[in-house]
């Protein structure tokens, strides 16, 4: 039972200005569910992902032992023929084609190219029936619940001969019923003699599943916990995933807070994908002026769904509660009026949804609010070029000219053109979403001072982010969300990494 | 300072195209022995390819937007079948008829935005619907048969000329002066641009580039000029092309508009969360490409003298072609009307030069297609390549 099935030895992976993973070590035993724990860009995924082979070898350094083999995998369909396969956060399955087809897609039953039908049925009710799914194999997958085709997923990783199963964040999208089957199922594989490596936030889940616990921090292995011998409550592994100094990664400031300038009351939206579910329940809270404040929540707690919903219904569609500005109610129904009301929203995927990639620095800045440097309709290209040129200064945007396409700047030059962009719309409230997501540590510290300044102009700021000593060291006031709720609000002084941290990821402890 | 080499790197998007289009030129001014650039061709080649070009400027803003436009090659034959009804049958005055098509085109164009801006119906199957059904209309309305003559003032829309000040002459002294002004005009214009660029520390042309440009616009502007004034003036439907030419390129380059247009293009989402109302953007690209394809029938049922069936027949592909020779990208978010009216030049050059030298329309169409293939390929991966 004991003996070591895996075992990654000084794996670093760098990306343009990042360490994503720095000399971590990760040892999986024959037979145990292992879970890997760590905040969102601790670099989990990217750990699965060098394991796997989606980033092949020789781009990462370091050793992978598998059985005891050195394993050089150039791609995933290597590491799938050893036994290792991933099933990974976002479902891979093709909604339109059948489970069975689905289940086989890559690795069709098949001879001379002609797909042999009847056993590949029969191969798919075999496996349907060890994952416990009572569903005919010509279904079509987008007729089934997501609970239901995370265990086709399963399946499909069942006929792949799989020796090492890892899941990310498994249960992320299930109900409470479906994780627990779910749990029962890897607790079943695990007699059989199955080893898997589970990722999750969920740490009544690992609690309850896992042998032993990997920790993993800003890119290193901090430690591995085992289960048996240690007494591993979730509180020691939220220690374990917070536990790094705070010194000097943020600038000083002394707020300058006024009267409360906007405030939302029992906002409600409706998932899209799922009428019966609200993404965001009953959500009040208030921004004062000078203030920043922080919104802690895992990714899909629903902050940015509340953000771009409040955001002149950018998102959601059945959108219910009250917004007020400077006392007055507002109501917005589209976007250009929630800029008109001095709204801002700066978004978490700066490449998607913040920049018009093949323009310049110039035109990207002045687009969401060309009327300023417009007479009637025409821009006036000579006061464009003033106004964006005042930005780049200000603002440090590192490049040659304004006349630089923005898809040629760096992640932290870019988002300092995105804050230019909705700085230039001159607004009360700003929303940013995950402003530092992908940044290196100094253009951080660039972007939390001009926050600072921001807010000192008296504008309300709210900052949303996943990474806990952003939030703590940046915000005035912090309000915790999980699934949709708001589950806490705690002021700058009462605030801990772990109090956050504990109303982040508990199912179960309810507003004191 | 800047190398040749990369200089001209950098400039070969913007101004491949024209050098192709010289080169073009060029080949069949050989071919033909000196045809090609004989004045009454060059009349003709501005007259044979008007149509298209007023169809490309509009398809631009649609192929800017990352959407297509299949029908306008119907709405050319229904709106000139519609004109022949008004003008010929109902005996309505020419102006009344003119306006009455050109609401025809642009309520064409807000039938097929609604499905494409609002039910988000793939451009590509509605404007295929709208090729179908607008060739059908244009069947039923000419009950299958031609109608003709227009009555003579329109006919003057795209085969007349500007009255010139010496008839008597060899050269119409109006034309050239024309050609002259113009060409300060430019030479000044662009003067300002430099000096306003070297203000904010942009790059700019070397001097020697810069002023070996001028010189080549406008040489190449005043032969043009030349030719015309050698044959018979200044063609009405000249004055069309360049006031649209330069009202879109002003509207794409100068506008609130033109900028929501290329950031739309460029990125949906990112166009959604600025503000702009993407929606209807998309709505009056379509009204707008419904007017100018109304306009194309006109000037094409004009210069026909008749109104058949048969009009407009693959005009939308040439339109399509011309779009991209010019330098738009399939994606979206890239693409100026000189661009695109270059290319359309590029499209009737060949044309003109392949049917003067006699090869036969399945030479002329093989070579067309690999044109577009070549010039549309050589972009995408000089793209490829920088990113």
């Amino acid at each position: 039972m004991s003996s070591v099935l895996l075992e990654m030895k000084n794996i670093t992976k760098t990306f343009p200005g990042v360490k994503a993973l720095n000399d971590v070590n990760l040892q999986i035993k024959e037979g145990e569910i292992h879970a890997l724990c760590g905040e969102n860009g601790a670099g989990k995924s990217t750990l699965m992902k060098v394991l796997s082979g989606v980033y092949p070898h020789g781009s990462y350094t370091g050793d992978i032992l598998f059985s005891n083999e050195v394993c050089e995998f150039k791609d995933i369909k290597q590491s799938e023929n050893l036994g290792i396969v991933i099933i990974h956060q976002e479902l891979a399955l093709i909604p339109f084609l059948s489970i069975a087809e689905n289940i086989f897609l890559g690795n069709e039953q098949a001879k001379n190219g002609i797909i042999n039908f009847n056993a590949t049925i029969a191969k798919t009710k075999d496996l349907l029936n060890v994952v416990g799914l009572k569903e005919s194999p010509n279904t079509p997958i987008n007729q089934l619940g997501v609970g239901k085709q995370q265990l086709v997923e399963i399946a499909k990783a069942l006929s792949k001969k799989v020796k090492l199963l890892i899941l990310d964040e498994p249960t992320a999208a299930l109900n409470e019923d479906d994780s627990e089957n779910l749990l029962n199922l890897l607790l079943e594989f695990k007699k059989q003699g199955m080893t898997s490596i589970i990722i999750s936030h969920k740490l009544n889940e690992i609690a309850r599943v896992a042998d032993s616990i990997t920790i993993l921090r800003d890119g290193k292995s901090i430690e591995t916990l085992d289960m048996k011998k240690d007494l591993v409550t979730e509180d020691r592994i939220i220690k374990g995933m917070v536990g790094r100094d705070l010194t000097n990664r943020y600038p000083d400031h002394t707020p300058n807070i006024g009267e409360t300038i906007f405030e939302v009351r029992n906002w409600e939206v409706q998932d899209p994908a799922n009428p019966d579910r609200n993404i965001v329940e009953d959500v009040s809270f208030s921004i004062r002026s000078g203030e920043i404040v922080g919104i802690a929540g895992l990714m899909g707690a629903g902050r940015t769904e509340l953000a771009m919903s409040i955001f002149g219904k950018a998102y959601g569609k059945k959108i219910t509660g009250q917004l007020f500005k400077d006392g007055k109610e507002l109501k917005l129904t589209d976007i250009t009026q929630a800029i008109n009301n001095g709204i801002a929203y700066v978004t978490e995927d700066r490449k998607q949804y913040g920049l018009v990639l093949e323009e310049d620095i110039k035109t990207n800045i002045t687009l969401a609010n060309l009327k300023k440097v417009a007479k009637k309709t025409v821009v006036n290209g000579h006061q464009e070029v003033i106004e964006a040129e005042k930005y780049r200064k200000q603002m440090n945007i590192k490049s040659p000219s304004i006349l630089q396409k923005t898809m040629n700047l760096s992640g932290g030059n870019q988002q300092k053109v995105i804050l230019s962009k909705w700085m230039f719309t001159e607004p009360d409230i700003l929303i940013l979403d995950e402003p530092t997501r992908g940044i290196d540590v100094g253009a951080k510290y660039e972007i939390y001072s001009i926050i600072n300044t921001l807010a000192d102009q008296g504008k309300g700021v709210l900052i949303i982010s996943s990474e806990l000593p952003e939030i703590l060291g940046i915000s005035d006031r912090i309000y915790v969300m999980r699934e949709g709720k708001f589950t806490a609000e705690f002021t700058r002084e009462d605030a801990t990494q772990e109090k956050i941290m504990k109303y982040m990821t508990r199912t179960g402890v309810e507003q004191q | 300072m800047k190398t040749l080499a990369s200089l001209f790197k950098n400039n070969l998007r913007q101004y491949g195209m024209v050098l192709a289009l010289v080169l073009i030129m060029i080949l069949f001014q050989i071919l033909t022995e000196g045809v090609l650039l004989k004045p009454i061709n060059i009349t003709n080649l501005i007259l044979q390819n008007s149509y298209i070009l007023v169809l490309a400027i509009g398809m631009l803003l649609v192929i800017i937007l990352g959407h297509i436009d299949l029908s306008v090659g119907s709405v050319v034959a229904f709106v000139g079948a519609m004109s022949a009804i008004f003008m010929v049958e109902m005996n309505l005055p020419v102006w009344l008829s003119v306006v009455l098509c050109l609401i025809i085109g642009a309520l064409i164009g807000a039938w097929q935005g609604f499905w494409v801006a609002f039910l988000r119906v793939p451009a590509f199957i509605v404007t295929l619907a709208g090729m179908l059904v607008f060739r059908g209309l244009t069947m039923l309305v000419l009950d299958g048969q031609s109608i003709a003559p227009f009555p003579a003032s329109f006919r003057q829309m795209s085969s007349g000329f500007i009255p010139g000040l010496n008839k008597s002459g060899d050269l119409d002294l109006l034309t050239m002066i024309v050609g002259i002004v113009i060409s300060l005009i430019l030479i000044w214009g662009e003067v300002r641009k430099r000096k306003q660029q070297a203000s904010y520390n942009f790059d700019i042309l070397p001097m020697w580039l810069f002023a070996l440009k001028l010189i080549f616009i406008v040489g190449v502007m005043n032969v043009f000029a030349y030719f015309l004034a050698s044959y018979e003036g200044i063609p009405n439907i000249l004055v069309i092309l360049v006031v649209l030419i330069v009202v879109y390129s002003f509207i794409t380059n100068r506008t609130i508009a033109g900028r929501h247009l290329y950031a739309l293009g460029g990125n949906e989402k990112a166009a959604k969360l600025s503000g702009i109302k993407t929606k209807w953007l998309t709505f009056w690209v379509f009204v707008n490409m419904g007017v100018l394809a109304a306009l194309s029938g006109l000037l094409f049922a004009a210069r026909l003298n008749a109104a058949t069936p048969k009009a407009g027949n693959s005009f939308e592909l040439d339109a399509i072609a011309a779009v991209f020779i010019g330098g738009a990208s399939a994606y979206g978010g890239i693409g100026t009307v000189i661009g695109a009216v270059v290319g359309g030049l590029v499209m009737g050059v060949l044309n003109n030069g392949m049917s003067l030298i006699g090869l036969g329309v399945d030479y002329q169409q093989t070579i067309k297609g690999l044109v577009l293939l070549i010039a549309v390929g050589f972009d995408v991966y000089n793209k490829n390549k920088s990113s």
